[in-house]
């Protein structure tokens, strides 16, 4: 009796003693990872990072054009996949659900979600690089909604189903009409989870680089025009990082970081909504 | 020696009671006539020629054994059901005469009659206030003053404007559930229908909770007809006057409260009742 007992307890510290490696062998390389951008950027973090321009090598500059071309085209690709990827999921969650249509667009949805993202990149400078002869923000953006797009379907019809349905019924038992229902007491319900689906899918998207080499490409310059080339972060990163210049790398390395402290953030905000959405 | 035999009162002879039996109910007393109702989920039969009266202002509970089909009368009596393809009734309902179940009846004007509380409590996602004004805002066009007294007369007929009074503009999913379930009788309240229909409100509520809402329920019935659907007995019998039960589909008794649990004509309803089987 005591000598299973004695197993089980060493069953039991075996057990935690490899679950407690196997997390600190993750956070090791995240920690890693967040060290290594902040040491090798660190000649580059510093004010000038955001309101210099990309230099030549050797001059002094920073990603002030780059940081703003993303933000531009990571909004183009926001403002065009969540009105569409909501009203998507509205469909196939409160008009379709567990109909067959709504089956095999939600297995086509997951195979855009898998795409490599390359082949969207691809896709989109065959589509609106080539026909306009030039690269442009514009088509970042589409590519980057392109990405999102899946995303926002997909968690925003799982934070539409889990309404109880008691909340709907209870919705048209008061009369309303469907619509009503759907948009003012079901999205609303909805909306933290909705919410966090958008912010995984802005993080997603803020670090992609592939897409963006087939369509915003780049920009040595200031540009507030989304019909010009973009300078933006993550290809800035690929082309600074593979080039021979010390100077060019530390930005590489300070863009870097950037990406990585944004995602961080996305990630504790989505957090902080969940945990107060969850509240119930 | 005949004197000597007390006259025994002679039990009633269940292997002679009918199957089923519905008391009629006086013409003018019935708000809502059910006529050789049938229900199907799919090609589940559910109800099964359910005919019977929903008396005017008074209290009608439904009992029965789960899956007796209780419920899913109490939705066909404001369509409720017509959400799920695959559900649908056939028969009549006639509330003052004008059938529910034609499709000439519109939902928005049937619902503006008949509320319904389910048995969980289901809170809008936003304040108190606008829980209680969402249906009333959808039906009419009030000034703010008189939206605000109608909503402050439905918390208080449903006996939780004393709780909420101060804290109009919080998030309803703060309340207990007992005062979330009371919320959602004075959202049903505030579009002042006629007809209530409760589907085991006080299933989810602790019995401090369930009392204070089976006293609003009984208060009321003064002028709203109300049907209940519970599984507490003790329930049926505190605060409904007339009372249906149902057993696989079939309406198999139906009569007034006391009746029906003193006397119950049926040998299934007698069953039940003394708790035989169920």
């Amino acid at each position: 009796m005591s000598l299973l007992l004695l197993r089980r307890r060493l069953f039991d510290a075996l057990v935690i003693a490899l679950s407690l490696f196997a997390t600190a062998f993750t956070l090791f390389w995240l920690a890693w990872i967040l060290w290594t951008t902040i040491s090798q950027g660190a000649s580059a973090l510093k004010p000038s990072l955001f309101t210099e321009m990309t230099p030549a090598p050797g001059a002094p500059g920073g990603l002030a054009n780059a940081l703003f071309g993303s933000v531009m085209v990571v909004a183009i690709g926001v403002i065009l996949a969540t009105p569409i990827g909501v009203l998507a999921a509205i469909y196939l969650a409160e008009y379709k659900r567990g109909t067959r249509v709504a089956g095999f667009i939600g297995f086509v949805n997951d195979i855009l979600l898998s795409a490599p993202s390359i082949v969207i990149g691809l896709f989109i400078y065959e589509l609106f690089v080539l026909p306009f002869g030039h690269f442009s923000g514009y088509a970042g953006g589409i590519a980057l909604a392109m990405i999102m797009l899946p995303i926002v379907v997909r968690s925003s019809a799982v934070a539409l189903e889990l309404v109880p349905s008691e909340t709907r019924e209870a919705a048209l038992a008061l009369g309303l009409p469907r619509w009503k229902v759907t948009w003012s007491v079901i999205v609303r319900a909805a909306r933290p989870g909705i919410i966090t689906g958008l912010l995984l899918g802005v993080a997603r998207i803020s670090g992609e680089t592939a897409p963006l080499l087939f369509t915003a490409l780049n920009n040595q310059y200031w540009s507030a025009n989304p019909a010009t080339p973009l300078a933006n972060i993550p290809v800035v990163i690929f082309q600074y990082a593979m080039s021979p210049y010390d100077d060019w790398h530390a930005l590489a390395w300070a863009g870097a970081f950037l990406v990585m402290l944004f995602v961080l953030g996305l990630g504790l905000a989505t957090r902080l909504i969940f945990r107060q959405g969850g509240g119930r | 020696m005949s004197l000597a035999q007390t006259p025994t009162p002679t039990p009633t002879p269940m292997e002679a009671a009918p199957e089923t039996f519905v008391a009629p109910l006086p013409p003018e007393r019935v708000k809502i006539a059910v006529q050789d109702l049938d229900f199907f989920y799919g090609r589940n039969h559910a109800l099964k020629a359910v005919s019977f009266g929903v008396a005017r202002n008074a209290v009608t509970a439904l009992i029965g054994p789960s899956g007796c089909g209780k419920s899913t009368l109490l939705r066909t009596l404001n369509r409720i059901y017509g959400l799920y393809p695959g559900q649908r009734a056939s028969g009549r309902v006639l509330m003052d005469g004008q059938d529910l179940l034609s499709p000439r009846v519109s939902l928005g004007w049937l619902r503006e009659r008949i509320g319904m509380v389910f048995q969980k409590p289901t809170p809008f996602p936003m304040s108190i206030f606008d829980n209680v004004a969402f249906g009333v805002r959808l039906h009419e066009t009030l000034s703010r003053a008189d939206l605000a007294g109608r909503v402050e007369e439905a918390l208080r007929r449903a006996a939780l404007w004393d709780e909420v009074k101060d804290k109009l503009g919080h998030s309803a999913l703060g309340l207990s559930g007992g005062q979330q379930q009371r919320l959602c009788v004075a959202r049903c309240l505030a579009v002042k229908p006629e007809v209530l229909l409760l589907d085991e409100p006080t299933s989810a509520l602790d019995p401090i909770s369930s009392a204070k809402l089976e006293e609003t329920i009984s208060t009321l019935s003064a002028d709203h007809t109300v049907v209940i659907v519970t599984h507490n007995m003790g329930q049926a019998a505190r605060v409904s006057k007339y009372t249906a039960f149902m057993y696989l589909g079939e309406l198999v008794e139906f009569g007034e409260t006391e009746e029906l649990f003193t006397r119950p004509v049926t040998r299934r309803a007698s069953d039940y009742i003394t708790g035989r089987f169920g």
